[in-house]
Parts: C-alpha cells; sequence; structure tokens
C-alpha cells in the first residue's frame, strides 16, 4: 500500500476458493465469499468453525493452502501482513506493553509516514473517549478500555478493511451492548468495511448488515440477519440462531403454495417456497415466539397449524417473556417463547395446552437435524502419510 | 478511580501493625545475608581502602608498609596505567557488542524458533551450558593450542596469505577479545532466552498487521521487549570481563602489549608486592565500572530488570 496515504474507503474483500489445511484437520474447505465495500460483515459460528483462521487468512497472518484473496480488487494472497491495506483488533489486543497508548495508536501512522501521526492519534483516542489517558502503559487500563484502545490503534490507520477478532469477548455484558453500539456508529461514520467474527449470534445480528453462519469449515448461509432467523435453510443455522422446533416427516400432499407434511399424524403446512425441499422426507420448524398457547382445543382451519393436546414439564420466567417447555406425544419437548402481557405465567406445570401458529411463519430445511459432518476430518495418520508421499513424488517428478 | 482510593484508605489502617510485623520478619530472614555480606564484602573492602592509602616501611623489605595517607597512590596508578584502564574497558565493550552477536540470534533460535519442539529447546539449553562442565581455565588454555602458529588455524591464514608471514593470532588484541567473547557467550544468552522464551508472539503478528516490516518490527517490537534480557546479559558479560586476567594473561592469549587492568593488579599483588598499587587500582576500576553500569541500568529502566 502506498506510504503515507489513507485508503479513499472501505473496499470489497473477495475469497476465492479458500482452503486452509493444517496438519491432521481441514479448517476451510473451498470458501468463496464476497464482502461488499462499506458493509459490516459477521462471520458467525462456533469455536473450531475456521472463522478466526479465515480472518488471519485475510489478515496475511496465515498462508491459504489454496485459493486467493482479494481486496478491492487487487490480489493479496501473496503478499505480507505488512502490505495488506487491512487492519486488526485482535481478541487478546495484542497492546504493545513497552509503548504508552499514545504510542500504540500512533505506531501504525507512523509506520507509513503518514503526517502528523501524534495528532490523528490524539484525534482517534478522542473518538473512544481514551484521550485523558494516552500517556497511560497499556496494561495500567480496565480491559474494556485496552479494548476500545485496540480499536482505535485500528480504525486510525483507515484501513479499507476493518477485521474484528472478536473483540468483545472480554467484556462484560452492559460494557458489550456500549461497545456494539459505539462500534456499530463508528463504522457508519468512517465507512469501513468491517469483517466481525464472533460465535455470539446476538451481537452478530445487532451489528451487522450481513451474517455468514460457518461451520466445519464451510458458509452454512448467509444473508440479512432477519433474513437468517426467519429463514433458516439448515437445521444447523436453525438450532446456532435462536432456538426452533424441529420435526421430520414426509410430504403427504402438496399445492402450487404450499406442502403438507405428516408429523406423527399431524397435517403440519408450510408454505412452498418457505420450503427447502418438496417430496420425500422433510424436515419443517417453527421459532418459539411464533407458537400460541391454548388451554383448550382449538379450532383447525386454513392457515393455522394445531399441534396438541400436549402437557407443559416446565416454566420459566424472564421477565419479558415466560418460556414453557410443552411435551407433545410424538413429537418430543416443545418450546414456547410467550409475551407477558398479564401477571405472571398463564399456565403452570402439568397443565394440558394446544400449540397454534400461522402457517405462514413455518419453514422447511434443506437437511435433517442428525446430518453428519460435512467433510471427515483427515486426521488419521495414513491419510496424512500419502499425503507426505504424494508432496514428495510431486516434488521429485518437478526435478 | 475514587471508588479504589476509597477501598484503600479503609483496608491502610487495620493492615499497617500487620506490614510492620512482616517487615520485622523479613529483616530476621535477610539476617544471614547481611552478617554474611558484611563479614566478606565490606570487611575485605575496608581493608582494601586502608591499603590503598599505605606508605612503604622507611628502610624496609620489599612487600612492607604501613598505615598512612598516601592519596598520592591514586594519581600515580592512574598516570601509570592509564592505557591499561582505556584497553580494558575497549576488550571488555567490544566482548560483549560480540557476545550480544552471537547470543541474540541463538536466544532466540532456543527461545522462538525451538518453542514447538521442547525436547530440542532443552537439548539446545544443554548445549550452551555444557562448556561450564569443563574448567574455563582448560578451555581458554585449548584455544591457546589452536591459535597457536603450529596450529591449523594460523597455518590456513598464512596459506591463504590473509596473514603476513612471521605474524601470530595469538597475544593480539583479536585472540584476547576472542577469548573473553568465546567465554561469556552463555552468559548474554541464558538472560536473552528467559526473556525471548516468554515473548508473546502476538506482539509481533501485531507489529506486522500495523504497516511495520519485519525488520521494523524485531526492532521496536522484539528488541524493546527482550531488553531485560538484554540489559542482564550486557551486564553479566561487561562487568567480568573488564576485570578479567586470564584471557589477557601471557599464560593464556595475551601478550606483553594486550595486559589489561586484571593482569596488572595481580601483578602488582603478586609479583611486584606493591599491594597499594594494587588496591588503589582495584578501587579504581570498581568506581570506573559502576558509574557506567550504573547511568546504563538507571537508563534502561529498572523495573523490569530485576
Amino acid at each position: 500500500m502506498a506510504q503515507g496515504s489513507f485508503a479513499e474507503s472501505g473496499a470489497d474483500l473477495e475469497l476465492v476458493g479458500i482452503t486452509k489445511r493444517f496438519p491432521g484437520f481441514t479448517a476451510i474447505e473451498d470458501l468463496n465469499l464476497t464482502i461488499p465495500a462499506g458493509s459490516f460483515f459477521a462471520l458467525l459460528g462456533p469455536s473450531g468453525c475456521g472463522k478466526t483462521t479465515t480472518l488471519r487468512l485475510v489478515a496475511g497472518l496465515d498462508e491459504a493452502t489454496a485459493g486467493r484473496i482479494l481486496i478491492g480488487g487487487d490480489d493479496v494472497t501473496a503478499t505480507k501482513p505488512h502490505q495488506r491495506p487491512v487492519n486488526t483488533v485482535f481478541q487478546s489486543y495484542a497492546l504493545f506493553p513497552h509503548m504508552s497508548v499514545l504510542e500504540n495508536v500512533a505506531f501504525g501512522l507512523k509506520r507509513r509516514r503518514i503526517a502528523d501521526a501524534t495528532a490523528r492519534a490524539h484525534e482517534a483516542l478522542r473518538l473512544v473517549e481514551l484521550d485523558h489517558l494516552a500517556q497511560r502503559r497499556p496494561q495500567q487500563l480496565s480491559g474494556g478500555q485496552q479494548q476500545r484502545v485496540a480499536l482505535a490503534r485500528a480504525v486510525v490507520n483507515r484501513p479499507a478493511l476493518l477485521l474484528l477478532d472478536e473483540p468483545l469477548g472480554a467484556l462484560d455484558l452492559k460494557l458489550r451492548r456500549q461497545m456494539q453500539i459505539e462500534l456499530k456508529s463508528i463504522q457508519q461514520d468512517v465507512g469501513l468495511t468491517f469483517l466481525h467474527v464472533t460465535h455470539d449470534q446476538e451481537e452478530a445480528m445487532t451489528m451487522a448488515d450481513t451474517v455468514a453462519v460457518m461451520n466445519k469449515g464451510r458458509i452454512e448461509q448467509m444473508g440479512a440477519p432477519e433474513e437468517l432467523y426467519e429463514l433458516p435453510k439448515t437445521a444447523f443455522v436453525a438450532n446456532f440462531l435462536g432456538q426452533s422446533n424441529l420435526f421430520t416427516g414426509g410430504v403427504t400432499s402438496s399445492t402450487a403454495s404450499s406442502i403438507v407434511v405428516d408429523i406423527a399424524g399431524r397435517r403440519i403446512e408450510i408454505p412452498r417456497e418457505r420450503a427447502q425441499r418438496h417430496a420425500g422426507e422433510v424436515t419443517v420448524g417453527v421459532r418459539p415466539e411464533k407458537l400460541m398457547l391454548h388451554t383448550a382445543a382449538p379450532e383447525a382451519g386454513p392457515g393455522i397449524n394445531v399441534v396438541g393436546p400436549g402437557r407443559v414439564v416446565d416454566v420459566s420466567f424472564s421477565g419479558v417473556s415466560t418460556q414453557y417447555q410443552v411435551a407433545v406425544p410424538g413429537l418430543g419437548s416443545l418450546v414456547v417463547f410467550a409475551q407477558n402481557m398479564v401477571f405472571g405465567p398463564v399456565v403452570s406445570v402439568g397443565a394440558e395446552v394446544w400449540l397454534t401458529w400461522n402457517t405462514d411463519h413455518g419453514f422447511g430445511l434443506a437437511d435433517d437435524p442428525a446430518d453428519s459432518p460435512r467433510f471427515a476430518a483427515d486426521t488419521d495418520t495414513q491419510a496424512l502419510a500419502l499425503q507426505r508421499r504424494q508432496t514428495l513424488e510431486a516434488e521429485l517428478e518437478g526435478v | 478511580m475514587a471508588f479504589g482510593a476509597f477501598g484503600a484508605t479503609v483496608t491502610a489502617t487495620p493492615a499497617e501493625p500487620a506490614i510492620r510485623r512482616r517487615s520485622r520478619v523479613a529483616l530476621f530472614l535477610l539476617l544471614p545475608g547481611i552478617l554474611y555480606l558484611a563479614l566478606f564484602f565490606l570487611a575485605p573492602l575496608l581493608s582494601l581502602v586502608i591499603t590503598s592509602f599505605q606508605a612503604p616501611v622507611e628502610f624496609g623489605d620489599i612487600g612492607q608498609y604501613q598505615t598512612a595517607f598516601r592519596w598520592e597512590n591514586y594519581t600515580t596508578v592512574i598516570g601509570t596505567y592509564a592505557p591499561h584502564i582505556l584497553r580494558s574497558f575497549a576488550f571488555a565493550a567490544t566482548a560483549t557488542v560480540a557476545a550480544l552477536l552471537f547470543g541474540f540470534p541463538l536466544a532466540y533460535f532456543i527461545g522462538v524458533t525451538l518453542r514447538r519442539f521442547p525436547l530440542l529447546q532443552a537439548l539446545a539449553l544443554t548445549l550452551v551450558i555444557a562448556p561450564f562442565f569443563i574448567s574455563f581455565l582448560l578451555r581458554t588454555l585449548a584455544w591457546k593450542q589452536l591459535l597457536s602458529d603450529e596450529g591449523w588455524f594460523v597455518s590456513a591464514l598464512h596459506g591463504l596469505q590473509l596473514l603476513p608471514p612471521g605474524e601470530h593470532v595469538t597475544g593480539t588484541a583479536f585472540s584476547v577479545v576472542f577469548g573473553l567473547t568465546y567465554n561469556f557467550i552463555p552468559f548474554m544468552t541464558l538472560p536473552i532466552y528467559t526473556s525471548l522464551e516468554r515473548l508473546d508472539l502476538r506482539y509481533v503478528e501485531a507489529g506486522g498487521d500495523l504497516y511495520a516490516t519485519p525488520v521494523s518490527t524485531f526492532f521496536r517490537v522484539t528488541v524493546p521487549l527482550a531488553a531485560p534480557g538484554i540489559v542482564s546479559g550486557a551486564l553479566l558479560t561487561f562487568i567480568p570481563a573488564a576485570g578479567d586476567y586470564i584471557n589477557a594473561s601471557r599464560d593464556f592469549l595475551g601478550g606483553t602489549e594486550t595486559a589489561m587492568i586484571g593482569n596488572v593488579i595481580e601483578a602488582n599483588f603478586l609479583v611486584l608486592q606493591n599491594y597499594p598499587a594494587a588496591a588503589a587500582l582495584s578501587l579504581v576500576l570498581m568506581v570506573a565500572v559502576l558509574v557506567p553500569v550504573s547511568v546504563y541500568v538507571l537508563r534502561s529502566g529498572t523495573d523490569d530488570l530485576l
């Protein structure tokens, strides 16, 4: 990147066929991803799903086994970290302990010989409201303050792409909420492209424009937070992003607008465009807050799915809503969130209840909850030995 | 902040007697050390100071002195041996820099590169310490053999026309500095290793992420974080090297023109029996080492050093 100048604005990030193998396992398998300039993109997934590895590949801290990385259209796959227009807010912050807060923030500017680095560093510290601590050492600050210094140290460089590696993980809930809002406003103010890696689904949904749910080195589903939540396409997404009630059964009839699935003798109707598969065994689901509790058998009608009778086995009160566990014979345990419109729970443990939901609220998945892993980990020694032999043979042939 | 200050004042009052009691226990535990130092360091030092002002006994034998206040002893030894003092410092400083140039990469290799292989790391550390199993006198004598005129090294230099005929390697400033460097490399390497072994490589990654080239990251991140080790290593090398009298001795790697202050003190004590001169020189050396070392320690910041 050019010395002495800033990136004009955020840049597109494009990952083409990225694969990363470590000795013994595959962290990322053939990942294709395009993040448009100026967006706040979240990579969401459980630990070990490959999201941090993806981030390290983009930062240049690790090398991809195969594939290309493009930032703003330029291929940066073969470049070193210091040559990329990218800055990272590390999970551990990695603030230099032998420098003051100000020196930490000015570090990147000075390496790029940007004019009045110190003044710009002060400005960035004012943005995170820490200018009064500029002369302190990082280890004299609290965790939240260190996190803000780490953010200032990255943002001050106006990188085309800002990478955030679970930077809010060490903060308590209240501070995390506050930082989420601050991060989002900084992103909107400076117009950078943010790539945020997190395992916290709430964080990803509140902050990001686009969320990609990652599992076992692949992206399961990508889209706006509402879209991912309302219309999950796989069992993993349905369960990782919020909670879901899932049932599996065969399709008994289908019309132009909907399909009907038989689950333990009950008819469950799903809109055709909300189902990924339309024949054979299909897994369908509904979110807990879409379910309605009834103490008397409701009338079955068009546009309504009815399940019951079942028995309430657990009630837990959480303030805004009450969570009920309802055991329905043949279906297992269902979760219901009911808003607290009256004081206290509406029904108590042991009550006989029926559940209904609008057919438009259901969704049909592309896979089954019990689906096997997407690819087997090549951990056995035989596979490793074979891999070694093949690379050696390839080398010998090259000679 | 106000909260913390409040908490501190509240707890300070009842804690005070406990602290006083604890300091008395600490004093008691330190007593053996203090007595040892008083007996074996302060007493000889005092004796050395007294000796340094002594005057020869009139019409007495060689080596007979009486208590006096002859401060001219100091001006005389400084006047006579100034070149030796300067040479000592030059040799010690050169050896310290050379030991750092060898020791740092070695320490980095063991502490950082070998981090993923604990067994190899332990083996490498053992190899660094291994020379200590043989007396350094023997090892220095071995180097005298290797660098002697009959040795293959000098023959090779003569053969390659790199050394003019009739020139030697032993007895030169080079061989003395070489010997000092060789003997002190482990003392330089081990403290630096301790610093680098704890080095968090995420700082190095952060340097690269913030546009610093690998070279820039090395000098701005790695070296400052290893500074406590470098300072300790430099002190452990420079101080004993400045007073060394083995490497520069004519029996080992030195010659007449390479005598260091240690050789002069040794000669005055054991050969010339000029005890006041030897004592005065010892004290001059002590002060001459203490002053630059204090400045160095103060400048490099002691908080992380001890």
